[in-house]
Order: structure tokens, then C-alpha cells, then sequence
């Protein structure tokens, strides 16, 4: 690492006679060796803001293009977009994703809040159980759990064989569109753990004086859950559901794997981002396929902007 | 929102002892243990009935649901091991290779510029960290027609370079922003010191702020680990010839020959692939908790 422009900065210039104070010249020379030091510590993510910045409007501009990698971009205009409300299967997929983002990401959050708080109540063998509900989390995206699943929810998995004991008979889950979807929701509930653990981590911030002063003063449970932790959590609950939701609606991996990259039984498990990836990367029509991203981005954001502006009434930034 | 977390009133372990023992029935905390041992076992259970699988002979897999194996055959193991195209030796360690060179490049790419946001002053600084913000929350399939494109005019599909150089170039922003946190947290009385002993921004980048820096690069490196070694859509999307294949890659391909009765085979080969992930996350359980804490990161 390079070390002569920064080294001793004041040697070169001799401080003026009777003038304690630098000249400013002197103090342009100084910002402008602070700003090239701070360039050049940035230099690689200045590179690569390129493969992120020109993409960025490159696909902006596909979006309005008939594009198959072979031949040159031809402008059409919003076509892709008009085509995008007529085409059923995308709408499906948008079905899928929005179902599974709402039902999983308010359930998996709530799990974890749950969880959170008996671990929260001072137990023993905390770090055991941190680590067996945080471990999950670190799984789910792997291709080996969601082949797992397929067959854990297989016909004669086991979570059938665990019903088959209450007398629930086998369900075909993975093959029945009414049920493909659920079980990959269960899969997201399960990796609730990361956040537990930031809940916890939040949980554990809150002075248990405030509990002692509202038991004190005969506040119920739910009083105390609703005025005391809520509240005080409500930063980090604003925190994870937005993480959750960006990534929701993400979602790839799970549904390309369950189903060998189709969209499932019924396209009931066709995740827009593998509809993406199906119209852009099988049948190249690039065009298109970046006018569903940007079409993502815009609903991505606009229920970001919608969590942010619902903030100022239930988010406490007091403390 | 997230820095709100660190604050050193946090609990201590000893006191959560202290509390269990006399702020609550003897009762509701059998209760309570016995909730979390229910929800804990629900939730391994799969991957415990995985591990099981794997060692039993394909034709009892589904006829015989518990899971201590009435039989064991770690043949499914030796098989799996070459039941595809090419033997499991070589997708793993094509994902070592890309693992390696991704935590590599993580650290040296990240610290760089998380060291310019955090501990120097230029201009544009506030302007450039908002960006760097913005593409944290930049949904990845946004840049991915164009970044393939170009992949392919600079004629690296079916190689590496997709999944590695970008790495090298910081373009992680979750990494940069854990490790602009942690270096927040630095007295800012070291750098002054280092500037009077006539240390530059480099040296003191080097020699003093980064040996400060382990355990904030202790996450990094396992949270790249991880991530990079369950990947599945960049490899799927650049990397045709089986030969190249990483791990997540090489499993898919045990449903695709419809191969329907080899489940031991697929399981044995799940469980190896999931082994160094437990394995990191028994070894770096203190980082990874600290550094979800502190970032949100998944």
C-alpha cells in the first residue's frame, strides 16, 4: 500500500512568519490531499458503482425495447408494459408473490417476536436456543433444504405421516395448487430466527425498570406488551418488516428448486422473480424481462415508501 | 435505527440466570422451557430426519419414518459421491474456490471504502454513503439483464469472473456498512495520535485501524462463507458446463435425471453440503448474532 502522498502533510510548506493561522492556499492543498486520500480508499466501490449505475439505466431502457440478445434493441415504446396487463401468467405470478409476502412476512415476524420475548424473560441455556432457532435461517435459502422440503411434504413424507397420527388424511402438498404455496410459506416461518435475533437484541434494551414501575402500578400483561414493549420496539419491528418485505419479494431460489425451475402445479408457486428469470433467461426476450424488474422496483418501493410514511404513527423514536 | 443496539446496558447471561432463578415460578419457567423445546424440535426435526435419511437404505426412507435408523448403510454416501457426471470432490471444490476468493475480496474491497466513509473527510462523502445506502435496498434483478449482457460481450460467461470481481469492487454495501459501524466506534483519538507520530490516512488504515477491525471482519468472512456457498442464482445463470459447477448446482441435478429412487444418494450429498455451514455457525455464532445485531443483515 502506497504511503509517500500522505505521509508528514505539513513538511513541505514551512508556516509563514508571525501567522499562526495556515494561508488559504494552504488549506485548499490540505482538502484537496484529503480528498484524493478519500478517493482512493473508495476507488473500488467507484468501479463498481459503474456495474451498478449503468446497468441501472441500462435496464431502464430495455424496458421500453423488443430485445432477444441476438439482434439490436428495437424501441417500443410502453408495449412491454401494456403486454405486462394482458399477460395472465404474470399476473399470476404477482398473485404469488404478493400471497406469499403477506401471509409469510407478518407470520414469520410474529413468530419471531414471540419467541424473542419467552427468551427474553431470562432463561438459562439461552445461547442453546438462540442457536437452534437462529441455525434455520442460515438453511433456507440453500439448495438442499428446499429439495429436502419436497420431500418432507412429500406424499408420504413426514409431515404428512405426523397428521396421518390425528387422523388427517395424506395431503398432496407439493403437487396440489391449493397447497404447493403453503409449504413454502411454512419454509419462511421457518427461518424466522434472524429476526429473533434482532428482536432480542432489541428486547434486551429495554430497562426491566419499567416493567417493575407498571407491575407496581398493576399493569396487566398485555397492558405492558402493549405499552411498554411495542413502543419501545417499534423501531426495530419498522426495521425488520422492511428488510422482510424487500426480500420477500424477492423470492427465487425456493419456488425454482420445489419445482425444477417451472412454476409449479398450476403455476401456484411461479415467484415473479423466476418468471423474470423464465422470460428473460428461456425464452430471451430481454425486453420484457427488465420491464418486469423495473415493474418490481416501482412496487418494492412503493410499499417501502408506504411502511415509511405508516411509520409517524406507530414507529416511537423518543428514546 | 440499528446503532440503538449496542448500547452497553444490554443484559448479561449471569444476570438472565439471576432472574430466571428468582423472578418467577418454578412453574412458568417449566413452561416456558418446555414451549421452546417443543417449537426447537419441530424445527430440527427435518434436518435431523435429512441426516437420518442419509444413512438408511433407499428402500426405507419413507417406510420407516423414525429416526434412528433400523439399518445403516453409508453406502449412500460413497455413491453420491459419484453419481453425477463428475464426483463430488470436484463441485466442492469449485465452491471452495469461489467461497475463498469471495471472502478475499470481501474484506479487501469493503474495508477500503468503509474506512474512506467512516474515519477520513472529502467531499461528496455524504452524498456517496446515501448512495451506497440506496443499493443496499436495490432489488438484484433490476441490474441483472444489463450485468449479463455485459458479462457475456466481455466473454465471461461460463467462468468465474461474474461471481468473483464484483466482490473485489465493494459492490456489497451490507458489508460496508457492518464494517463502517464497527469503525464508527473507534475513538477518534487514535487516528489524531497516529497523524501526530506522521502516519498517513494509509498507514493508519493499515496499522492501526485494521488489526482493530477482527471481529467486525470475523462476520464478514462468515457471513460471505455462508452466503456465497448457498448461493444459487448467480452459478445457475452463468455457469453451463457442468465441470464449473458449484455444489447448490451439482444437488439440483440429482432431481433433474429424475434419478426418483436415489434419495439417500441426494440426501447424503445434502447433508455434506450443509455441514460447513453448521460447522461456521457453531464456530462463529458470537460474530454472526453480534452482526445481525448490529446491521440487520440476513
Amino acid at each position: 500500500m502506497s504511503t509517500e502522498t500522505a505521509v508528514m502533510p505539513e513538511a513541505d510548506v514551512p508556516p509563514a512568519p508571525g501567522d499562526g493561522r495556515p494561508s488559504a492556499g494552504r488549506l485548499r492543498g490540505r482538502r484537496a490531499r484529503k480528498d484524493r486520500a478519500g478517493y482512493l480508499f473508495l476507488l473500488p466501490w467507484f468501479i463498481g458503482m459503474l456495474f451498478t449505475v449503468v446497468p441501472f439505466f441500462a435496464s431502464l431502457y430495455l424496458a421500453f425495447t423488443d430485445y432477444n440478445l441476438l439482434n439490436s434493441p428495437k424501441w417500443i415504446g410502453f408495449e412491454n408494459f401494456t403486454a405486462m396487463f394482458r399477460d395472465p401468467v404474470l399476473l399470476k405470478s404477482l398473485q404469488v408473490t404478493f400471497v406469499y409476502t403477506f401471509v409469510s412476512v407478518p407470520l414469520s415476524l410474529a413468530a419471531a417476536l414471540g419467541v424473542a420475548m419467552i427468551l427474553n424473560k431470562g432463561i438459562r441455556a439461552l445461547p442453546v436456543y438462540r442457536a437452534v432457532f437462529y441455525l434455520p435461517s442460515l438453511l433456507g435459502a440453500s439448495v438442499a433444504v428446499v429439495l429436502l422440503w419436497r420431500y418432507v411434504f412429500g406424499l408420504d413424507g413426514i409431515v404428512n405421516a405426523f397428521l396421518g397420527w390425528f387422523g388427517v388424511p395424506a395431503i398432496a402438498w407439493t403437487s396440489d395448487p391449493d397447497y404447493a404455496l403453503t409449504t413454502l410459506i411454512i419454509l419462511h416461518i421457518w427461518t424466522f430466527g434472524s429476526p429473533m435475533v434482532i428482536f432480542l437484541a432489541g428486547l434486551r434494551q429495554i430497562p426491566v425498570m419499567y416493567y417493575e414501575a407498571a407491575a407496581v402500578d398493576g399493569a396487566s400483561k398485555w397492558r405492558r406488551f402493549r405499552s411498554i414493549t411495542l413502543p419501545l420496539l417499534s423501531p426495530i419491528i419498522f426495521f425488520n418488516l422492511i428488510q422482510s418485505l424487500i426480500a420477500s419479494f424477492q423470492t427465487f431460489t425456493q419456488g425454482f428448486v420445489m419445482n425444477d425451475g417451472g412454476g409449479g402445479p398450476a403455476n401456484s408457486t411461479l415467484f415473479y422473480n423466476l418468471y423474470l428469470y423464465q422470460q428473460g433467461f428461456n425464452q430471451f426476450n430481454m425486453g420484457y424481462a427488465s420491464a418486469m424488474a423495473w415493474t418490481l422496483l416501482v412496487i418494492i418501493a412503493a410499499f417501502t415508501a408506504l411502511t415509511f410514511f405508516s411509520a409517524k404513527y406507530w414507529v416511537n423514536y423518543d428514546n | 435505527m440499528t446503532t440503538t443496539l449496542q448500547s452497553p446496558k444490554a443484559r448479561r447471561p449471569d444476570e438472565d440466570a439471576l432472574i430466571e432463578r428468582f423472578g418467577s415460578s418454578r412453574k412458568s419457567r417449566f413452561a416456558r422451557h418446555l414451549a421452546l423445546c417443543l417449537i426447537g424440535l419441530f424445527m430440527m426435526y427435518p434436518l435431523l430426519w435429512l441426516v437420518s435419511s442419509s444413512v438408511k437404505p433407499n428402500g426405507l426412507i419413507f417406510s420407516d419414518l423414525s429416526l434412528w435408523p433400523a439399518e445403516w448403510s453409508p453406502q449412500n454416501y460413497a455413491d453420491g459421491w459419484t453419481a453425477l457426471e463428475y464426483d463430488f470432490g470436484v463441485y466442492f471444490s469449485n465452491s471452495i474456490v469461489i467461497v475463498v476468493l469471495s471472502i478475499v475480496g470481501n474484506l479487501f474491497s469493503c474495508s477500503l471504502a468503509a474506512y474512506g466513509f467512516a474515519r477520513l473527510n472529502f467531499t461528496g462523502r455524504k452524498l456517496f454513503f446515501a448512495l451506497m445506502l440506496g443499493t443496499m435496498m436495490l432489488p438484484g434483478h433490476v441490474l441483472l439483464i444489463p450485468q449479463y449482457i455485459l458479462f457475456a460481450k466481455l466473454g465471461w460467461l461460463n467462468t468465474y469472473y461474474p461471481l468473483l470481481v464484483p466482490n473485489f469492487l465493494a459492490t456489497n454495501a451490507f458489508y460496508i456498512f457492518l464494517m463502517v459501524q464497527f469503525m464508527r466506534q473507534l475513538p477518534q483519538e487514535l487516528d489524531d495520535a497516529a497523524r501526530i507520530d506522521g502516519c498517513g490516512p494509509f498507514r493508519t488504515f493499515w496499522s492501526i485501524i485494521l488489526p482493530l477491525c477482527r471481529p467486525a471482519f470475523a462476520t464478514t468472512a462468515i457471513f460471505t462463507f455462508i452466503s456465497v456457498w448457498n448461493e444459487f442464482f448467480g452459478p445457475l445463470l452463468y455457469l453451463t458446463d457442468p465441470e464449473l459447477y458449484t455444489v447448490p448446482l451439482a444437488l439440483r441435478q440429482f432431481v433433474d435425471s429424475e434419478g426418483q429412487s436415489q434419495w439417500g444418494q441426494m440426501f447424503a450429498m445434502s447433508v455434506l453440503s450443509l455441514a460447513p455451514i453448521i460447522g461456521f455457525f457453531i464456530a462463529g455464532q458470537k460474530y454472526l448474532v453480534k452482526g445481525i445485531a448490529t446491521t440487520g443483515l440476513k
